[in-house]
């Protein structure tokens, strides 16, 4: 009895850990998939453009807003911390370097996952559900060459563009905080920033992690919304796997990137 | 939505994260300060590095001349030996000597170039002559009171 209620547990747990990587292998199947139908893409940019509009114009508000908030609780933050040590300059070190090398790129791509991605297998979804997808197929287009493919491209395109915007709306929010409001020297708050932010290692990392976000993030929402089952329910489970997935993607993967970066490559 | 107000949008939102990259290059990164962004290599060895790493400062007269490139134990000498890149713009004497520093009291560790008076200029590749390794704390303490006690049994005996 107990043994064998032992064993369907065991089994349990293989059978959801061979779903988890059954459905990794998918989604990157899915991304090269998507990959070779991106000729198209390019050959008529204005499908991309349309949904560089609709995942990155209409996801600024929110990455503007939020990244000026983060940054402002920064300045706070480590002020409070940094005055009891007598360097309450240092104050910009913290803010820019926090900012463009975490948070920046890994926020801005969560917010990016919930704002954009979740309305990309939304509306793919929903496109299957009325079978719309089937009716380009009976056209002869390939819905992965005019649906998918510049869905993914606006959002690869968008997302380190957000993320830049991210990190720099936040460092001009710890700037107000620390600057204006509390009264930390202006010159001595950029400069320590100019002599600690190095171009190479922590900027240009910072774009290289969104870029990679952006990545796994377009094909998690599109290759979601392709596989939703044709139903209400099915679209609303492939939105909430989307945003649930691609943040465990962003940190698992941020988690990675940072370790490379940080040890080097070899 | 119009196509030429979609493509108004998304050209203003390529340019407003272009001038956020511009701002992150030059504002709050070092690009601008970067110099020529050409370097020449100089060598020296220390008895003792102290928490010097990677990527340290290189610093004559307070001013930002280079960076440590790489720190290797030399097996031979059972040194440190310090590969620094230096802007090609600073040229220093043959007899420049080279020290490990701390800047404050908590303070990251870097290395000091002072100028000498030789009318020949290192090379790339050139090795330091003069160096000076870091003072290590625990030393310094163990010294002073070495000395102290040392001091007092010299009293002690004086009063004898």
């Amino acid at each position: 009895m107990v043994l064998e209620s032992t064993l369907r547990n065991i089994r349990l747990v293989g059978d959801g850990t061979l779903k988890i990587v059954e459905r990794i292998g998918a989604t990157v199947v899915f991304l090269g998939l998507t990959l070779t139908q991106s000729a198209t893409s390019f050959r008529r940019f204005d499908l991309v453009i349309r949904e560089i509009f609709y995942a990155g114009v209409q996801s600024l508000i929110i990455i503007l807003v939020s990244g000026l908030f983060v940054g402002m609780v920064l300045g706070l933050q480590g002020h409070e911390t940094l005055q009891n040590y007598g360097s309450e300059q240092s104050v910009g070190v913290l803010v820019a370097l926090s900012l463009v090398r975490e948070l920046g790129p890994v926020v801005a791509a969560l917010l990016f996952a919930s704002r954009a991605g979740s309305a990309i297998t939304a509306e793919i979804g929903l496109m299957k559900a009325t079978e719309q997808l089937s009716a380009m197929e009976m056209m002869a287009i390939n819905p992965m060459a005019r649906v998918v493919a510049p869905r993914f491209w606006g959002g690869v395109i968008s997302m380190p563009l957000l993320a830049m915007l991210f990190s720099a709306m936040g460092i001009i929010g710890g700037f107000l905080v620390a600057v204006v409001l509390i009264g930390v020297d202006d010159g001595a708050f950029w400069s320590q920033m100019q002599a600690a932010v190095d171009f190479r290692h922590d900027i240009a990392n910072g774009i290289i992690k969104s870029l990679v976000f952006g990545i796994a993030v377009s094909a998690i929402a599109t290759f979601e919304g392709y596989e939703a089952s044709p139903t209400a329910e099915g679209v609303s489970g492939a939105t909430t796997r989307t945003v649930v997935s691609s943040s465990l993607a962003i940190l698992a993967l941020d988690l990675v990137l940072t370790a490379f970066m940080l040890k080097g490559w070899s | 939505m119009e196509r030429s107000t979609l493509n108004l949008w998304v050209g203003i939102f390529v340019l407003l994260g272009f001038f956020a990259f511009l701002v992150l290059a030059f504002k709050v990164g070092n690009l601008s300060a970067g110099g020529s962004g050409q370097t020449y290599t100089l060598v020296a060895n220390f008895d003792n590095i102290g928490q010097l790493k990677e990527r340290a400062p290189v610093r004559s007269a307070g001013v930002l001349v280079g960076r440590v490139k790489s720190v290797r134990f030399d097996p031979i000498h059972y040194t440190a030996e310090v590969r620094m890149a230096i802007d090609t713009q600073f040229k220093f004497p043959k007899d420049t000597s080279a020290s490990v520093l701390t800047s404050g009291i908590l303070g990251e560790q870097y290395i000091g170039l002072e100028a000498g008076g030789d009318d020949q200029m290192l090379k790339d590749g050139d090795q330091i002559k003069l160096v000076q390794g870091a003072v290590v704390l625990e030393r310094l303490i163990g010294q002073f009171l070495f000395n102290k006690a040392q001091d007092s049994s010299t009293a002690k005996g004086a009063q004898k």
